[in-house]
């Protein structure tokens, strides 16, 4: 008997941890909460340690002012769902990139007027070696979000949020942000 | 509704403020450590005290250099730039709060000691309750902004130097310094365009422009060659393979400051460099020893966080 408990009470464990992982990936990113946590790619792992479920999340800057705020959501909607002990433990390595935007992020990004970061291989930056100085704008073939001209101009590699840049679209004059490669 | 959510509402909202859910605050609660859940072990081998002292020299270059490029947040010539630099300031704070945590794990009795009961993390007990000679950065964030260009030229030297240094540092054995450093080549790598294109843009704009980027220049340049000395800690950390010995990067900062001046048409300064403080103490930023602007930005920086030693924020 006391093995088919034990098989019980893993499988039971295993569940627990299955739906806690569901309910992770439905946190959303605080400043574009279009996007999922899991979406983003900040959400690394849900795993359970001695009973503690512990959550890993791994911030997109250095100085992303959000990491409380995505922190505190991803406990409270745990302890909403009856999970007492919840740890959210910061991974720095391997470093985020935008790389790691689902297509489905891409795609909500799109249809919410925010352009989506190119693949970053393509940008020039990679692993290793001296970064190359880049005094011209950085080009990027992008296509405004909201009419899909591609005439389209930069305004700033700096925008509202530490990953976006400002840029504006001369056919229908809108300003748009561009979710930088990293 | 969930549990919490009728809870906020059961309760007085200012209780809510302070009281049970610390998590939801900004200072003085261990969730809010930038290291939290990171493995800060030691490798075998490593000397702890001299690692963290090396954290608070990179540490202290980027939190300076942050609270001079936030000095800049409403007063920039545009609004795009305003956001840029706050931007800037943003990520080297980020690099700051990382390398003094790291710092402290790494041997916490840098971590000046504040009253029994403080709620002050270590990161901030760092920033804001070190005396000035407890500083390690050098000397070339501090002086004040002075215009846009003087900036400009300051970003660009800055960024240069921490991008070559922090692409070595990727390959520390300190597993955290490496990631950090990861990171933290990505967002300088940008610093560093965004001010090259500006030091581009300037030279090559009006007289005015011009005239102010070569004055700038002029300015930040007689604190250029401290850069590249090295204190005994950082020959240390670099005979350890943990950092990085600061003279090695001269030369590879040399030619891509060559490259921007030369596109700008610009001649590097030939001004005299500011010498060490001191008889034979090897006084430089990186042993305390810091310019007159320090004590001014300090006193600003650190005002409120010690008018309220135990408070909360």
């Amino acid at each position: 008997m006391s093995t088919v408990t034990s098989t019980d009470a893993r499988s039971a464990s295993r569940d627990a941890l299955d739906r806690a992982r569901v309910i992770a990936a439905t946190v959303t990113d605080p400043e574009m909460p279009m996007l999922t946590l899991e979406d983003l790619g900040v959400l690394r792992g849900v795993e359970e340690r001695h009973g503690t479920i512990e959550v890993t999340i791994t911030p997109t800057y250095s100085g992303c002012p959000a990491m409380a705020t995505m922190r505190d959501d991803l406990v409270h909607a745990l302890h909403d769902h009856g999970y007492a002990d919840v740890r959210v433990r910061v991974s720095l390595s391997p470093a985020w990139s935008s790389d790691w935007i689902s297509e489905r992020g891409r795609t909500l990004l799109v249809e919410h007027g925010l352009s989506a970061p190119s693949a970053v291989a393509a940008s020039g930056a990679g692993p290793g070696g001296p970064t190359p100085l880049n005094l011209l704008p950085t080009r990027r073939a992008i296509t405004c979000p909201r009419c899909g001209s591609t005439e389209i101009e930069l305004v700033s590699e700096f925008g509202s949020t530490a990953c976006k840049a400002q840029y504006r679209c001369t056919v229908c004059l809108d300003p748009f942000d561009h979710v930088k490669e990293i | 509704m969930t549990d919490h959510d009728m809870k906020d509402i059961k309760d007085n909202a200012y209780d809510g403020l302070l009281g049970g859910d610390d998590s939801q605050w900004a200072f003085g609660t261990d969730f809010e450590d930038p290291l939290a859940g990171v493995d800060t072990t030691i490798a075998d081998g490593v000397d702890a005290a001299a690692l963290a002292a090396y954290c608070l020299m990179l540490g202290d270059d980027a939190l300076i250099s942050s609270h001079r490029l936030a000095q800049w947040c409403s007063n920039a010539p545009d609004l795009e730039d305003d956001i840029a630099l706050s931007n800037i300031s943003l990520d080297l704070l980020g690099q700051a709060r990382l390398l003094l945590a790291r710092a402290a794990a790494a041997d916490p009795t840098v971590v000046p000691t504040l009253p029994e009961g403080s709620p002050v993390p270590a990161e901030d007990a760092l920033a804001f309750f070190r005396v000035e000679a407890g500083f390690r950065n050098v000397r070339f964030v501090e002086p004040e902004n002075g215009d846009f260009a003087e900036t400009v030229a300051r970003l660009v030297v800055f960024s240069t130097y921490r991008l070559a240094l922090l692409e070595r540092l990727r390959d520390s054995q300190d597993a955290v310094l490496a990631a950090i450093a990861v990171k933290g080549v990505k967002e300088v790598a940008y610093h560093r365009d965004y001010a090259a294109r500006w030091f581009l843009t300037l030279a090559r704009g009006t007289e005015e422009s011009r005239r102010r980027l070569v004055a700038g220049l002029a300015r930040i340049w007689p604190l250029y060659d401290e850069l590249f000395w090295a204190h005994p800690v950082e020959e240390t950390v670099a005979a350890q393979q943990t950092g990085v010995d600061p003279s090695g990067l001269a030369a590879e900062v040399d030619v891509v400051l060559e490259q921007v001046f030369s596109v700008s048409g610009v001649d590097r300064p030939e001004v005299p460099q500011v010498g060490r403080v001191g008889a034979g103490a090897g006084g430089s930023g990186r042993h305390g020893r810091h310019t007159e602007a320090m004590g001014p930005l300090l006193a600003e920086m650190q005002s409120v966080a010690r008018a309220h030693p135990a408070g909360r924020w």
